[in-house]
């Protein structure tokens, strides 16, 4: 409206109405009020006018305060007022017709420049082992599923086997009754019925304190499960210090050249040996500290440096915690390697790997009820446990994990479906959520 | 907020290093300001006329980059956003995502005050508090608004918890307003249609109000620029949550752009973020499988952004991974991770009380505790530093040792020869491979108790005192 009227000519053409209040009149533009000859004006229409133009001043009023312009206190000044109103107390606001245009931007970040390493597990027959494909991860420029770059691979997960019964939390153990004395056939069930990437083998049973099997021993079981299944595997061992250089060693000479994982270098055993392992027999280590950032580049130094383990030769395993028992500084661990890594240090660029078995620990997860009496009821334990092992691996995916070790089938299945689906390799029937409220469910 | 050094606090405040705020000195007071834990109005001084002028500077640079949303009244108002970055490391994160869960008008009337029952009472007790869940979101599945307003009249005498007022129909919310107008609810939602009714309803309510805009980030910035042009900035946007294949992708986008370009000073877009994960249910049949999905789709929106959201599923196994992922999330990454190592007392434990060995890792301690504590049992508590490691980790770590536990009850000054009659200290069952060492390094009776200290009473009740030898 840049059309001007002086408000003798709006008088005018009023002048035979009865008006009290110019409702519905919105004033949008540039505005010029020439008013002039204010005696001549019918009073009705002087007043609605008066009604109006206040209005817009307080609505004008309103967007200095916005703007942040102590629009009150002028008008306390000039009419002498004491306080104004509150700002809701305004009795209308601008009538805006239309949305105001816009255009969403965004940018990228712009200081990821450094990719992290991409590291194969498993090796072809073309590549001296026997697995019919390999596992490629890691490669990315960018936190996990962000647009500011493609991530080259999905997540990938490695179902756990043990070398003898262990104690397990009900609802997992149920699906695994018929194969716990036998490795190979517990590796190919996870394999063939629920869908595992990979295989890990625990050597649990050479711990000293528990069968003291001989390495050599253990390492039949390795050759077993390698002949049982034709995926990537990881060979873990007993997690006990003294022993396990020496089980990884007869474990890594048995599976020369399928490129596995040894599970794993840490500072506080002889890492030097496992490196060597690796390095004799054509596998990739898994670097293994405890929620310590510094400590993860100490041994991801030493095992390049001092070990000369090659780059694509090395996994990091920063350490999981269950969902309640720690996750948060699982979880901003490897958030800060993982932006450490895109950042540009080099000591930290590796992909990682996720004990999300771990889960299984949380009382929540295993116990039928909760131990105190004030809680509410904790509901089945067979749907809380493999949710919790879900909602601790998804938290750490988010974070940077690429590779997880897990347990329980459903588990494996979900965390699968959301890993993929924010990795954008799943499709599905498009949903229409416009009238989301009135869904009948 | 816009500076970052407390020097460039500093330069605001009085620097007469008064002590009102509870700081020794300004500079230190600048510090809090900066990291979040004080607020500029415990100043007292600042607030005097004469520095008027540099109050307002400095609250205008101290002003969260998100905005703050409040939606509620009374004791359990929420807050939501007022968000500074986008890693909780780099500070934390503040006012933890809410969770609503949904109520609908045509359900009966019995279900449904139990059903707001069951939600306001819910609760889990975690490291020395309640877990609760937050808000009840009322949607309109009749179109009626009598029916609404009915429903949200009975929400309001049912529970204090805030509400959201879900309905595309400015009609129903019209009626939901009137039914709730002392309870400042959260208006669900404006759209690109309905948008300018909705609008009016908010400013006339004063109420804040959602801005729902499915997959349309341009959109969803236009309404918001729009309201706050109209003289609202009270809003909670909606980038839509798709529940399922690259839809779900791209709302993940979506999330993530909305609060990058906020964080990065978009103020036309700063606002807090709302999802749905309730949609969830609009791609799966099975209950169990919709509860599963929604809870997965609620863990990945509580991590990336979400300030609040609707939910539907109410059962444990839903709310219990829900609860804890936010707890995970909104912790302050600053806090202590451990407890002093020391010999605590549980209770009034006596000669004859059980003693027990736990790590200094405060999730450790505190669930010990918790477990011994609530069930009334009379011990002594040894928490051993162990970097602040649990059990497990720690004995496969190498930080819990035979040594280490001896060490840890020598420097503590108790004798468990002459301060106990029995002589035996009960060790994790988690550690149970340290009992061999143990009795040699301590000369003690060594027990081993279970795998899980929730398992403590039952054992006890077993196994204590115990049998002489």
């Amino acid at each position: 409206m840049t059309k001007k009227m002086k408000l003798s000519q709006l008088s005018d053409m009023l002048q035979d109405l009865d008006v009290e209040s110019l409702e519905g009149v919105t004033i949008e533009g540039d505005i010029e009020l020439n008013i002039t000859g204010g005696g001549g004006l019918n009073p009705a229409l002087a007043y609605a006018l008066g009604s109006e133009i206040s209005q817009i001043s307080l609505h004008m009023a309103n967007i200095g305060r916005m703007l942040g312009f102590p629009a009150e206190q002028l008008f306390a000044s000039a009419f002498g007022m004491g306080e104004m109103p509150q700002p809701q107390a305004l009795p209308t606001s601008p009538k805006i017709q239309e949305l105001l245009a816009s255009k969403f931007e965004v940018s990228k970040v712009d200081n990821w420049k450094n990719p992290i390493q991409e590291v194969t597990l498993g090796a072809t027959s073309g590549d001296g082992g026997s697995r019919k494909n390999t596992v490629t991860i890691g490669g990315e420029n960018a936190l996990p599923y962000y647009f500011d770059a493609e991530m080259p691979h999905r997540n990938y997960v490695t179902m756990d086997v043990f070398d003898m019964p262990i104690g397990m939390a009900k609802s997992v153990k149920g699906n695994y009754e018929d194969v716990i004395n036998d490795p190979a056939e517990w590796a190919k069930k996870v394999v063939r019925e629920f869908n595992a990437d990979m295989v890990t083998i625990h050597l649990i049973s050479t711990d000293p304190l528990i069968n003291d099997t001989s390495a050599k021993e253990a390492a039949k079981v390795v050759e077993d499960v390698l002949q049982a299944v034709d995926v990537p595997i990881v060979i873990g061992g007993s997690g006990n210090p003294e022993k396990d250089p020496e089980v990884l060693e007869k474990a890594a000479e048995v599976a020369e050249g399928e490129r596995v994982l040894l599970a794993s270098a840490s500072l506080n055993l002889d890492y030097a040996r496992i490196a060597k392992a690796a390095m004799d027999y054509g596998h990739v280590v898994l670097s293994w500290t405890q929620l310590e950032i510094n400590a993860q580049k100490e041994l991801n130094r030493k095992l390049m440096k001092q070990c000369n383990v090659p780059r694509d030769r090395i996994i990091m395993d920063p350490t999981t915690a269950a969902l309640g028992y720690g996750l948060d500084y699982a979880y901003t661990n490897m958030e800060r390697i993982r932006l450490a890594g895109l950042m540009g240090d080099d000591e930290l660029t590796f992909p990682m790997s996720s004990g999300t078995t771990n889960a299984w620990g949380a009382r929540e997860a295993w116990m039928v009820s909760s131990p105190l009496k004030q809680d509410s009821d904790w509901g089945p334990r067979e749907y809380r446990g493999p949710i919790w092992e879900i909602v601790t691996g998804l938290a750490l995916s988010l974070a940077g994990n690429d590779m997880f070790m897990m347990m329980h089938p459903t588990s494996v299945q979900v965390l699968k479906e959301i890993t993929q689906t924010l990795y954008g390799s799943i499709e599905s029937e498009e949903i229409d959520i416009t009238n989301w409220i009135g869904a009948e469910v | 907020m816009k500076i970052n050094s407390p020097l460039e606090a500093y330069k605001f405040l009085p620097a007469t290093n008064c002590g009102e705020c509870g700081e020794p000195t300004c500079m230190a007071f600048a510090a809090h300001l900066i990291d979040r834990s004080h607020k500029l109005t415990d100043c007292t001084p600042i607030l005097e006329p004469k520095f008027k002028k540099k109050y307002e500077e400095l609250d205008a640079l101290l002003a969260p980059e998100i905005r703050e949303i409040v939606i509620g009244v009374g004791e359990k108002v929420a807050k939501i956003g007022g968000d500074d970055v986008l890693y909780r490391h780099k500070l934390t994160f503040f006012n933890q995502t809410q969770y609503a869960y949904d109520v609908w008008d045509t359900m009966d009337e019995k279900d449904l005050v139990e059903r707001v029952n069951y939600i306001q009472d819910f609760k889990k007790f975690y490291v020395g508090n309640f877990l609760t869940v937050d808000m009840v979101a009322i949607r309109c599945t009749s179109n009626d608004p009598k029916k609404f307003g009915a429903a949200v009249k009975k929400v309001v005498e049912t529970t204090d918890l805030p509400l959201i007022l879900c309905s595309f129909n400015p009609e129903v919310l019209k009626a939901g307003l009137e039914a709730s107008k002392d309870r400042n609810p959260l208006l669900y939602a404006a759209n690109k249609d309905n948008w300018k009714e909705v609008a009016e309803l908010a400013l006339e309510y004063d109420v804040p109000v959602t801005l729902f805009a499915p997959n349309d980030l341009d959109l969803l910035k236009s309404m918001a620029k729009t309201f706050a042009a109209m003289g609202t900035e009270k809003l909670v946007l909606d980038p839509g949550t798709f529940p399922t294949g690259k839809q779900l992708k791209q709302t993940f986008t979506n999330f993530v752009k909305v609060r990058r370009a906020g964080i990065d000073g978009d103020r036309d877009i700063a606002y807090p973020i709302m999802a749905v994960p309730f949609t969830a249910w609009m791609a799966h049949d099975d209950p169990v499988s919709a509860s599963y999905w929604e809870t997965v789709v609620a863990s990945v929106f509580t991590i990336k952004y979400g300030d609040i959201m609707i939910l539907h599923s109410t059962e444990p196994y839903a709310m219990l991974p829900e609860l804890h992922i936010r707890d995970t999330i909104y912790t302050d990454p600053r806090k202590p991770v451990t407890v002093d190592p020391a010999m605590y007392k549980v209770g009034e434990p006596t000669a004859d009380s059980p003693v027990l060995v736990t790590t200094n890792f405060a999730l450790t301690y505190y669930t010990v505790e918790s477990d011994l504590a609530s069930n009334k049992i009379d011990c002594f508590l040894w928490a051993i530093d162990t970097d602040g490691i649990g059990v497990e980790a720690a004995v496969a770590g190498g930080q819990l040792t035979a040594a280490k536990i001896k060490k840890g009850i020598e420097e503590s000054g108790f004798d468990l020869k002459k301060d106990t009659t029995h002589n035996t200290i009960i060790l994790p069952g988690l550690c149970a491979r340290l009992q061999g060492d143990m009795e040699d390094e301590s000369g003690a009776n060594v027990m081993v108790g279970p795998a899980d200290s929730g398992r403590l009473p039952g054992w006890l009740e077993k196994n204590w005192p115990p049998q002489k030898k």
